[in-house]
């Protein structure tokens, strides 16, 4: 549900909502390294992240990729989720190939395509696509990505391996980047 | 509790071991890549959790630590094998199989 305006101005500026997400960001960031809540470290973790928000939000142009909505912490959540047993299964994968003596793998290059347009997104999803099972991010160009694909069934086309690799992390990404 | 965070601690080092497997088992770089990346990360998050368990008053430097490497893992790989990818080295195939490996433009002469 997001408006025309958001939607021109993808990649190129950051508006006051991102500038905020920024601060929140730097401030959380700022307590975990603390590792308390004493005021004092919180007033001087306030201006700190004030002052590199200042200085900082005009190049963090990355984080226009952000869709900022009250659906979006519940979408990121899911993610987590599914990409939590996504890295768990990928263990398990890689554990049975190496440790199985004839070493059952068809390894090829296959692209996929990617319906995110931020540029966070698509790094997001690259990531999320190296640490599942089997697969393995070697380039981005425009809005296909490069997969290494260390089990590919012969006569892989693009629409199969998009289904296969990126479509279920894309589903959730899409709830919280653009 | 201790027995909890033993069981994470092993797991970690199970999980490094097999990723150390993979390299010397794996036929070419991508597959060594994939391997080593997965493992190595799984297996370092399963330390730090087994780490906040024996000192929870670390929890906080720990979730950053975590953070970190889960983003910065995969990018280190994928930003290596892009660089192999673009030098042309081609990764290795089930001997004959097809090779469907799509090419950049400068490489179109392969033969």
């Amino acid at each position: 549900m997001h408006t025309s305006h958001a939607q021109h101005h993808d990649d190129e500026t950051i508006s006051l909502p991102h500038y905020f997400f920024i601060y929140a960001v730097l401030f959380l960031f700022w307590l975990l390294l603390v590792g308390n809540l004493r005021l004092q470290e919180m007033a001087a973790g306030a201006l700190v992240a004030l002052a590199v928000t200042l200085a900082a939000g005009p190049h963090l142009s990355i984080f226009s990729g952000l869709r900022l909505e009250a659906a979006a912490p519940f979408h990121l959540l899911r993610y987590f989720g599914y990409f939590w047993a996504a890295l768990i299964r990928a263990n398990l994968d890689v554990a049975r190939r190496v440790l199985s003596p004839s070493l059952p793998i068809r390894p090829a290059l296959v692209e996929v395509r990617t319906e995110l347009k931020s540029n966070l997104g698509r790094l997001m999803l690259a990531n999320s696509i190296t640490l599942t099972p089997g697969t393995l991010s070697v380039d981005l160009r425009g809005d296909h990505i490069l997969v290494h694909w260390i089990d590919c069934p012969p006569g892989t086309d693009l629409e199969a391996a998009t289904r296969e690799i990126a479509a279920g992390f894309e589903q959730h990404l899409r709830g919280f980047l653009k | 509790m201790r027995l909890v965070a033993d069981i994470f601690l092993l797991l970690g080092a199970v999980f490094c071991c097999l990723g150390a497997l993979g390299l010397v088992r794996m036929p070419d770089v991508y597959t060594r890549i994939q391997t080593a990346t997965k493992a190595a990360t799984l297996g370092a998050l399963a330390f730090l959790i087994g780490a906040g368990i024996l000192h929870p008053d670390w929890w906080t430097k720990l979730v950053v630590i975590a953070g970190l490497i889960l983003l910065t893992n995969p990018v280190g790989s994928s930003t290596i094998s892009r660089a192999l990818y673009i030098a042309g080295v081609r990764p290795w195939h089930v001997p004959g199989s097809d090779d469907c490996t799509p090419l950049l433009d400068s490489q179109q002469d392969k033969p």
